[in-house]
């Protein structure tokens, strides 16, 4: 298990530094890239806890498609060439004690709770996770299942409607 | 303490929890608050996956990160359509000066 020790310690630190530029970098272009690495972190951690379909998932979805999204959002939002693509942080001081205070809290439950676990962890007897996932979706969570499809069209359908709504102002 | 168990997968996601508190709560640009919540949203995720793998959760902890998934998704793409929108109207993304709803 030591290897699996020192994966996840490579990975930890990776995805703390990478939020760490994420939100404390003056220029919005590199808080993107280093989200980026924060989401590949975070799938390296998945894999750690034998949830392939998930680790695929986040790839595809995070940084396939709402990391692309953001960028887009930087570069429709400034001006490249001004120096605008800067912002400065506001109220630094009660936000760092009051987010230190509630990491704090957060870290401490954490650790003291004795955690009722169960590791069934046996590397024999491991198997993707795609099919009982997808047997699931058809059968206990067919609901929520169907909503989530329904959320996304409405979303899709709003985007567009939200983004284009400069055209059909004119045209009416 | 050094062998990886529960804790430390939900330290992590607690650290990465405050960090993107922090960002929402502090930077004055609109899609950086959003970055801030898509790490928000991943800390939870990690906690969820940790408990479907070392607690009892089984295979329900990863069906609720699935639609966390989908819900970022579907948050992303309405907040950034906002985001034009109000590009598009004030000519600034800072979420400290917009106070009107409209022109």
């Amino acid at each position: 298990m030591q290897l699996m020790d020192l994966i996840f310690y490579f990975f930890a630190v990776l995805i703390v530094i990478s939020a760490g530029v994420v939100v404390f970098s003056k220029n919005i272009v590199y808080s993107a890239f280093a989200l980026l690495f924060t989401f590949f972190g975070v799938a390296a951690i998945y894999v750690l806890l034998t949830a392939d379909f998930l680790a695929v998932t986040q790839l595809l979805i995070y940084v396939g498609g709402i990391l692309v999204l953001m960028l887009f959002g930087v570069m429709l939002t400034h001006k490249l060439i001004s120096v605008d693509i800067k912002a400065k942080p506001l109220k630094l001081l009660p936000a760092s004690i009051i987010t230190a205070m509630i990491a704090g809290t957060l870290i401490g439950i954490f650790s003291t709770t004795q955690w009722k676990t169960e590791v069934n962890f046996d590397a024999n007897q491991l198997r993707t996770t795609t099919d009982i996932i997808g047997k699931s979706f058809m059968t206990t969570y067919l609901l929520p299942f169907e909503v989530a499809s329904v959320v996304l069209l409405v979303a899709l359908v709003g985007a567009a409607l939200l983004a284009r709504r400069e055209k059909t102002k004119n045209k009416v | 303490m050094l062998t990886v168990g529960l804790t430390h997968y939900l330290v992590l996601s607690a650290i990465l929890f405050s960090l993107g508190l922090f960002g929402v709560v502090t930077r004055r640009n609109a899609i950086l608050v959003l970055m801030g919540v898509e790490l928000i949203l991943n800390s939870a995720n990690i906690n969820f996956i940790a408990f479907s793998h070392y607690g009892n959760l089984n295979i329900d902890g990863q069906l609720a990160a699935v639609f966390v998934i989908i819900l970022a998704a579907a948050e992303a793409a309405v907040a950034l359509a906002i985001v034009l929108n109000i590009y598009k109207t004030f000519q600034t993304v800072n979420v400290d000066e917009i106070n009107k709803l409209k022109e």
